[in-house]
């Protein structure tokens, strides 16, 4: 058998990933950008679920993973249609100007 | 193969990660976004996730960034205008999500020392047919649970962005 990858470089990969989802989603100011990486942190965690489940040997990580897409699905669909909304009253996508919740 | 493979698509991935984060403009973060959906799909393959793989492609890959890239084109998202950031978040930001990231690299390493390595073709639990099966039988009532959430995931966006009526 050739030689394979250590399970902890995937999970490593899949660290990084969620890193750069919350950089993205602290540094940025873009709306949709800051969705997006939340996104990015999202398919960082099923890349670790779908490792833990190839080391146990079970399909239980695959299914945690499924539901995660799923809810991801249905976070997009009502986030993207919240941002519309806050773009028809406010026509903004900067999420500085948007801070009416702050005061 | 095993380790060219992945390191080919784990470059791919960071690289489009680290591209969504740094563009100004959306549309590029999206197309990046994509990269990484997609090379993520690989490795799944790779890890023996045959049904997730194309569930990633299919779902994220297709239809969540199809939304996106509407919702860009929609509103006509321009870039990005860069203000002054507090000092604070300037000084501490990244070497802060370094350290994170350290943190959590060291524990990877520690807690899973003599894990093994990941063979393409070991694990073959990950088919459709196991996957479904699975999904009916012990995980049936989550399932259903979210089959709801998704429905009224669609009733709220539906909602949300009509028109009002006058």
């Amino acid at each position: 058998m050739t030689a394979g990858v250590p399970l902890s470089w995937y999970l490593i990969l899949s660290a990084v990933l969620f890193t750069l989802g919350v950089a993205g989603f602290v540094f940025r100011r873009n709306i949709i950008t800051v969705f997006m990486s939340i996104e990015l942190m999202l398919n960082g965690v099923n890349l670790s679920f779908i490792t833990f489940s190839y080391q146990l040997k079970q399909v239980n990580g695959h299914i945690f993973s499924f539901f995660v897409m799923v809810v991801a699905a249905a976070e997009a669909a009502v986030g993207l249609a919240i941002i519309l909304t806050v773009f028809k009253n406010r026509s903004t996508l900067n999420i500085d100007d948007v801070s009416s919740m702050k005061n | 193969m095993d380790v060219i493979l992945f390191l080919i698509f784990a470059v791919v991935a960071v690289v489009c990660g680290i591209n969504v984060v740094v563009q100004s403009h959306p549309i590029s973060s999206a197309i990046s976004l994509i990269g990484v959906m997609a090379s993520l799909a690989v490795l799944y393959l790779l890890l023996g996730a045959e049904f997730l793989a194309a569930a990633q492609v299919i779902v994220y890959a297709g239809a969540i960034m199809v939304l996106f890239v509407f919702v860009i084109m929609l509103l006509n998202a321009g870039a990005e205008t860069r203000r002054g950031r507090s000092f604070m978040a300037q000084l501490l930001g990244v070497p802060l999500l370094i350290a994170f990231l350290g943190l959590m690299a060291f524990f990877v390493q520690r807690l899973f020392p003599g894990a093994g390595d990941v063979h393409f073709g070991a694990f073959r639990g990950g088919t459709a047919l196991a996957v479904g099966r699975a999904l009916f039988t012990q995980f049936l009532l989550p399932f259903e649970v979210v089959s709801v959430l998704i429905l009224i995931a669609i009733l709220g966006a539906v909602v949300l962005a009509r028109k009002e009526l006058e």
